[in-house]
């Protein structure tokens, strides 16, 4: 009892001053709550390390799953993070300072989340530090190994501010000073980050793009880069901000008050509707160019979805039901501003590019392309379904922990004045 | 494409197989001989599972898909079709891929390698090839009791979390080529050097050899009117050339249509 | 993945390829090491930087 009095009166220093925050032992409740599915998530990335990885339904048809396709995904997902940044210190949208370090917090567990995934995903993770030793500088892959380390890292400076300007540590003069000059270095850092997720996103299309010896996800497209490239960009950059919108809600949700300002969310929600909507534009003109290129090699277009469950209502649920309706939801003033519109709206884009990414590795892999070959269909397994959402339950054990201590929302005092 | 480095032998070989589809029984001697010869793991609980079992070379049995009695089948054994790919920006497919350099096109003698001891098991590869050769090794292999006795000491065991593929029986070529060092020549007679699958088909279905040496059969055999490779139109340019009289059979080697397989 | 490993090539994909890689490395290095030696140089002449500056 003493030694949680001692813990329960260390919390109340950590926490921010100004703001409220749930009671010690509610929050403990909370985390050990979180920690229940996690331990299921353990248990799972355990079996994969020690069984290998035969305790999945990956297969020699399948060498790719779910563990990819939500490695893809996520990244998509934490896009939010670069773009948010760079609209914020090089475009200079002054409004979104106030969203901006919660945008690098989910970027931070985005990308933990993708490097941890494919720690388990690989055959020998003992080995994984060969990609960087042994590069192959062709290989998509290569790049998207090296940009996303880096990218981590960049996300880390980004974060360390945070952590300096904790109450306690703030006390501090070298880590004040610290934290302020990373403040004034933040363009630059931005900038970078800019520059590495413009090529691992890109990379990441890139990884079925270049696969000539599959006509479904073969691209052709400029210089080395296959068309897929950009639209992979271009769609990070049309659903990181909605992600980011979602779970800003959701922690609002959580924390039971307001944190962001409704304009803010109105200007990330309007930019990522235009972004969709150039997206879906150049998408259109790519799968029409797409069907007459595969064609032209003997792979008709309707060989591509001859078989279900991926037949053609793949193409219109991804890019009709969660591509065009999120795009006029996001467009429009009046939607936008309508919450549950608003959230919709972010659900299905965010569901779309991440559908995307399992038509662009799965689906590849679905298809024949032997004339002998048969449709195989492929479905996760519970450990595969545990070891990835093992990082959705870390992401928010993570967030709580950084919104009960750091200040990351720079307007939740004048929202919530106490 | 790239200059071959000529590696102390003056000379460009490009290695490949001819296989008539005519004479292929579908006994499957060649997936046995190709397992025995490169210590290839297997479960038998697995015996059937075409998705998760090693075979490198593997035997797809297709039909004419018309009922009795014109009903027709055909075997088409289908080992690493070591590609050449069209050109710098379009290698082949699997190794342009690989992320760690563990696989890597031989310009000297047109076999795709791979380093087991270097690849770390993502797969990329796999997902590239549009044969389906390369296997992953999903367990790590259990040998019967005594077994490791009666492995060929030439071929490294593979552990779990690589992926393998046919190596066209590398490592008779390093031991042909000692061979005939230790005699004073530096050529190889055509049979020399020629893979476990080739010598073990009863049917003598598989040739294997140089296909731009002029004296070896596969050189003729690479041009006869019914020699056809698998997926052509997509320009991997493989080095595997399958011959038959039946035009159906020649049309196996086009892109899936969208008709469900036959294999 | 350096210039004295075996299988590394004079090439320009190597030189574009590793270099930017280098290049963001050696510069993100720069900008720690720039602002934890002003931290530091601040902290030493008991200059107030303030609080949060964003």
């Amino acid at each position: 009892m003493r030694f949680f009095t001692k813990f329960s009166e260390l919390d109340s220093t950590l926490i921010p001053k100004g703001v409220k925050r749930c009671s010690f032992q509610c929050f403990l409740v909370w985390i050990g709550i979180l920690h229940i599915p996690l331990m299921v998530g353990v248990v799972a990335t355990l079996m994969c390390w020690g069984l290998a990885l035969n305790v999945t339904y990956l297969n020699n048809n399948f060498p790719f799953g779910l563990w990819i396709a939500a490695d893809l995904g996520i990244i998509a997902l934490g896009a939010g993070a670069f773009f948010t940044g760079f609209l914020r210190y090089i475009v200079k949208i002054d409004e979104l300072k106030s969203i901006v370090n919660f945008a690098v917090v989910v970027g931070v567990i985005c990308y933990a989340a993708a490097q941890g995934i494919l720690g388990v995903d690989i055959g020998q993770p003992l080995r994984g530090w060969f990609i960087f030793w042994h590069a192959n500088v062709h290989s998509m892959l290569t790049e998207v190994a090296f940009c996303i380390t880096c990218y981590f890292m960049v996300l880390c400076i980004e974060y360390l501010p945070l952590i300096l300007e904790n109450r306690q540590i703030n006390k501090f003069g070298f880590p004040r000073g610290f934290a302020h000059h990373l403040h004034e270095a933040m363009p630059t850092i931005a900038a970078i980050g800019v520059f590495l997720s413009f090529f691992h996103q890109g990379s990441l299309g890139g990884v079925p793009g270049v696969l000539y010896g599959r006509p479904f996800a073969f691209r052709e497209g400029f210089l080395v880069w296959p068309w897929t490239f950009f639209l992979f960009i271009l769609s990070a950059i049309a659903c990181g901000p909605c992600f980011t919108i979602l779970i800003t809600k959701i922690t609002e949700f959580c924390a039971r008050k307001k944190l962001v300002k409704k304009n803010v969310i109105d200007i990330l929600a309007r930019i990522s509707g235009r972004m969709l909507v150039l997206y879906l534009v150049l998408k259109t003109i790519d799968t029409l160019y797409w069907v007459k290129v595969a064609g032209d090699v003997g792979a008709p277009f309707g060989s591509f979805y001859a078989n279900q469950p991926y037949g053609i209502w793949v193409l219109i649920t991804e890019l009709g039901i969660l591509g065009v309706i999120p795009a006029i939801i996001l467009l429009s003033k009046k939607t936008r501003q309508n919450e549950p519109l608003l959230i919709l709206a972010c659900l299905l884009n965010c569901s779309g590019i991440f559908m995307n990414r399992w038509i662009m590795t799965v689906q590849t892999l679905v298809v024949p392309v032997m004339s002998f070959d048969k449709f195989v269909s492929y479905h996760p397994n519970w450990v595969e379904y545990a070891s990835t959402l093992l990082w959705l339950w870390l992401g928010a054990i993570f967030i709580s922990i950084t919104y009960r201590y750091l200040p990351i929302f720079p307007q939740e005092k004048e929202l919530n004045p106490l | 494409m790239k200059e071959a480095h000529h590696k102390g032998h003056g000379r460009i070989y490009k290695y490949g197989m001819a296989i008539d589809l005519d004479k292929c029984t579908g006994c499957g001697a060649c997936m046995v001989a190709c397992m025995a010869e490169n210590n290839i793991s297997f479960r038998k609980e697995n015996t059937n599972d075409r998705l998760t079992q090693n075979f490198w070379m593997r035997v797809y049995k297709i039909s004419n898909g018309r009922p009795f009695p014109d009903s027709e089948i055909s075997y088409i054994p289908r080992p690493c079709q070591h590609c050449e790919g069209r050109d710098h920006h379009h290698g082949t497919p699997c190794v342009s891929v690989c992320p760690a350099t563990a696989t890597d096109y031989s310009h000297e003698t047109g076999i795709v390698s791979q380093i087991y001891t270097r690849c770390f098991g993502c797969r990329y590869c796999m997902a590239a090839c549009p044969y389906h050769v390369r296997v992953f090794n999903w367990w790590d292999p259990k040998w019967p009791k005594g077994m490791n006795k009666s492995f060929n000491p030439d071929v490294s065991i593979r552990m779990r979390g690589v992926v393998e593929k046919c190596s066209f029986c590398y490592h008779r070529l390093q031991r042909a080529r000692n061979k005939a060092y230790v005699a004073g020549r530096r050529e190889l007679h055509e049979d020399e050097y020629q893979t476990a699958c080739t010598q073990a088909c009863p049917a003598g279905a598989v040739t294997f050899g140089d296909l731009i040496n002029p004296k070896h059969k596969v050189y003729k055999l690479k041009d006869s009117p019914y020699a056809f490779r698998l997926l052509e139109k997509l320009g991997t340019n493989p080095k595997v050339y399958y011959l038959s009289t039946k035009d159906w059979v020649r049309k196996a080697g086009k892109v899936f249509l969208g008709n469900e397989g036959r294999g | 993945m350096f210039p004295f490993a075996f299988e590394w090539v004079n090439d320009a994909s190597h030189f574009v390829f590793m270099g930017s890689v280098y290049s963001v490395l050696v510069l993100l290095m720069i900008i720690l090491h720039y602002c934890g030696i002003r931290a530091l140089l601040d902290w030493l002449c008991k200059k107030d930087q303030g609080h949060n500056n964003h």
